[in-house]
């Protein structure tokens, strides 16, 4: 739907905006793929380089990852456009769940 | 491909039914295949309450009895329950948002397979060995410990059955959301719709944990992994958690589309609209969210601590608001409503007292401290037949009565109906209501006997004396449906009359693509709207066109049978040498069924505009 092409023979599609939006779009995903490689890096390096603690790197690391699924749900999935309403329904009730699970285990639960 | 319907021989219907990705035949196939697990499940009760009818009864062995227990649960949940729900879904969701079909009808198929090879495969059991016998919940240090196969039976069945439960409710999902009708906004839904819709969100959500758990226990038991073994530094209690994770999810799976079939009676036979149905919807959607926070008071007495069980039992109880939301509106919508009392409005009036004693039941255990004193007694049994039974069989046999027409195009006799609804209410209060009292006085459950003297010999009986009750009630209803189905007396569009919701305005049973022309939806209850505004049938929302439908495939039986036959390899692996084989054998099946799928194109047919114009000459209703 968002991402269709204008190839519908429909005289109403505005061609030239169209184009403007895709080069738009095809910006943003540029500039996120090339902070993805960079994120990806950094975790690399946290690892790899330096003497960090195991108690910074993990955390640190999620972090990243957590940043990198938004990354692609927002700019490569195209969860920001219209008509994705009921998947980020899906999705950030699926994300609450189980946050309150984990929560529950991780403070309240002894085993 | 010819699109009219021609004698056919034995052979080609059962060919056709094997094959088909029609919603309506698929129904027909959940509702027979539940209808037999609800039977099996029925029969071994019959042997719980033989056992227990007298003191010192040794009508099956103690191991036995474990065996009957276990597997009473596990059909009646997982393979009957759910698929007869299941079925109704199937028959009537599409309809009522006015959809030709489910989103993936392919999938569909596939999806009643799988639940299929899965529940027989656990039933092949009794014939390969025993089945399980570490009760429905089969937790980990008591089911590690299970010798022979039960327990491999138990989890391999329940893997297939469940990943055709998983395919089914996402397929519900996708169906209501993208396939409504013209005007079918979210708040015009019927609440049966609603109730699918949640239930198939809250499949979604809670048959991963089972999945996992269900991986966890089978390669502890086939494949040497510890995951629960304490010894080797696994953890027991794990398995309880993943296990009500999924479990307490899973029971609003079965009651929410219960809720849904009583809210369509309720206010079909009250001929009036359901009262606050905003409130309705809100109510669901809370249930359906607060069934994932309460898991953990099923495990009060494992030692959680005393945080956890507050926090646990105050979530508990507060699902008793919505469902309380929920009660009330059904009695007002029955107030000042012009009510007949058709055997289905009888099951919904019946249900309201019913469930409403589980549900406070339900309150009573979800009371952390106090539950220490029910646990694991009669009363917890009492109180889950009362929920169950009460709720979700009601609602199955309801249902069963108000949808017959739709989904065989005769009614069920009104008589039978009656004396069988009579039957059943009868002896299900005579069976489970004395049971309360039995575990307050200290009966605990999954016990194969008990010793005389010791106040239990009465109430035991009288509990038996109920079940036999309710086995000639269904015993009834079996007689009704093979009368009505020899009599085979056809009905029209609206065979109760007062019809609100939009599977009426179809023949029954619907022609194969449904909807000739997508009805137009004007509000809430479209087919009352058009009635009251004098319409005889729906107004279109589109010209007769080319309607392109799905070909029937043998692939989704192919798929399954390839998983039943690898699961026979995965368990006998660990003893015969031609365990291995099989298991790659099974999978080839399974994995090359999808391949043929992935490789062949299928697109399908299409229903040609002057096919459906000529039928209409010739007087065919569609």
């Amino acid at each position: 739907m968002a991402n269709q092409q204008p190839t519908t023979g429909n005289p109403r599609v505005d061609i030239e905006y169209r184009r403007r939006k895709n080069a738009e779009e095809m910006r943003y995903q540029v500039i996120t793929f090339s902070l993805m490689i960079f994120l990806t890096l950094m975790a690399f390096a946290a690892v790899g380089f330096g003497d960090f603690s195991s108690w910074f790197i993990a955390p640190f690391i999620i972090l990243l990852a957590v940043v990198q699924v938004i990354f692609q749900l927002y700019y490569f999935m195209h969860m920001s456009h219209k008509g994705h309403e009921a998947v980020q329904l899906f999705l950030y009730s699926g994300v609450l769940v189980a946050a309150v699970t984990i929560l529950a285990f991780t403070t309240i639960i002894w085993w | 491909m010819s699109t009219y319907a021609q004698k056919k021989g034995v052979g080609a219907v059962i060919w056709d039914y094997l094959t088909t990705v029609d919603h309506k035949k698929i129904a027909i196939l959940y509702l027979i295949a539940g209808g037999f697990f609800f039977l099996l499940g029925g029969l071994e009760a019959m042997f719980i309450r033989i056992q227990l009818a007298i003191p010192n009864n040794n009508f099956v062995s103690a191991g036995l009895y474990n065996e009957i227990l276990t597997m009473h649960g596990t059909t009646m949940i997982f393979l009957a329950a759910m698929p007869l729900l299941f079925a109704f879904m199937n028959a009537v969701m599409p309809l009522q948002i006015g959809a030709r079909d489910v989103a993936f009808p392919f999938l569909n198929s596939l999806g009643f397979w799988l639940f299929f090879f899965g529940g027989i495969f656990l039933n092949l059991s009794w014939f390969l060995g025993g089945a399980p016998d570490a009760g429905w919940t089969s937790y980990a240090s008591l089911s590690l410990a299970s010798e022979g196969h039960g327990i491999d039976f138990y989890a391999l069945g329940l893997q297939i059955a469940g990943f055709g439960t998983l395919i089914g409710g996402i397929n519900f999902l996708v169906t209501i959301i993208n396939m409504r009708a013209p005007g079918m906004t979210y708040m015009r839904m019927p609440l049966f719709t609603w109730s699918t819709f949640v239930a198939s969100a809250l499949i979604l959500f809670a048959f991963p944990p089972l999945t996992i758990g269900v991986f966890f226990l089978t390669f502890d038991r086939m494949f040497g992994a510890n995951f629960f073994d304490h010894t080797m530094g696994g953890n027991t209690i794990i398995w309880e958690h993943l296990f009500w994770i999924f479990g307490h999810p899973e029971v609003y799976i079965l009651i929410l589309p219960s809720f849904g079939i009583f809210s369509e009676i309720f206010a079909t036979f009250s001929r009036k609209r359901l009262f606050g149905y905003s409130s309705m919807v809100f109510a669901t959607v809370l249930i359906g969210f607060l069934g994932f926070m309460v898991w953990a008071h099923h495990m009060f007495t494992t030692g959680l601590g005393p945080i956890a069980n507050a926090i646990f039992a105050v979530a508990t109880m507060a699902i008793a608001v919505p469902t309380g939301i929920k009660i009330f509106n059904w009695i007002f919508t029955m107030w000042g409503g012009s009510i007949k009392f058709t055997t289905p409005m009888l099951y919904a009036v019946a249900f309201i007292p019913s469930f409403v004693m589980g549900g406070v039941t339900g309150v009573m255990l979800g009371a952390a401290a106090a539950d220490y004193q029910y646990h694991d007694t009669y009363f917890v049994v009492a109180h889950f037949h009362y929920v169950i039974v009460g709720g979700v069989v009601f609602a199955l046999l309801a249902g069963t009565h108000f949808y017959w027409p739709k989904m065989f195009g005769t009614m069920l006799n009104e008589l039978l109906g009656k004396i069988t609804f009579w039957l059943f209410l009868i002896g299900f209060h005579l069976t489970f209501f004395i049971q309360h009292f039995l575990g307050l006085i200290g009966m605990p459950r999954r016990i194969f006997t008990f010793l005389p003297g010791q106040g239990l010999e009465t109430g035991n009986l009288i509990s038996t004396i109920g079940a036999f009750l309710m086995a000639v009630a269904t015993i009834v209803l079996l007689v009704n449906i093979v009368i009505t189905s020899v009599k085979n007396v056809k009905v029209g569009n609206d065979p109760w009359g007062d019809g609100r919701t939009l599977e009426w305005a179809l023949p029954s049973p619907p022609p194969f693509y449904n909807f000739k022309q997508l009805p137009l939806v004007r509000g809430l209850d479209p087919y009352w709207i058009e009635k009251m505004n004098g319409n005889k049938e729906m107004t279109p929302a589109e010209p007769i066109g080319d309607i392109h439908m799905p070909n029937n495939s043998f692939i989704p039986f192919m798929i399954s049978l390839g998983l039943f036959i690898a699961a026979f390899g995965v368990m006998y692996r660990v003893d015969h040498a031609w365990g291995l084989p099989v298991l790659i054998a099974g999978l080839a099946i399974t994995f090359g069924s999808m391949m043929v799928r992935s490789i062949k194109d299928d697109h399908g047919y299409h229903i040609h505009k002057e096919d459906l114009l000529e039928d209409e000459d010739k007087g065919v209703k569609a």
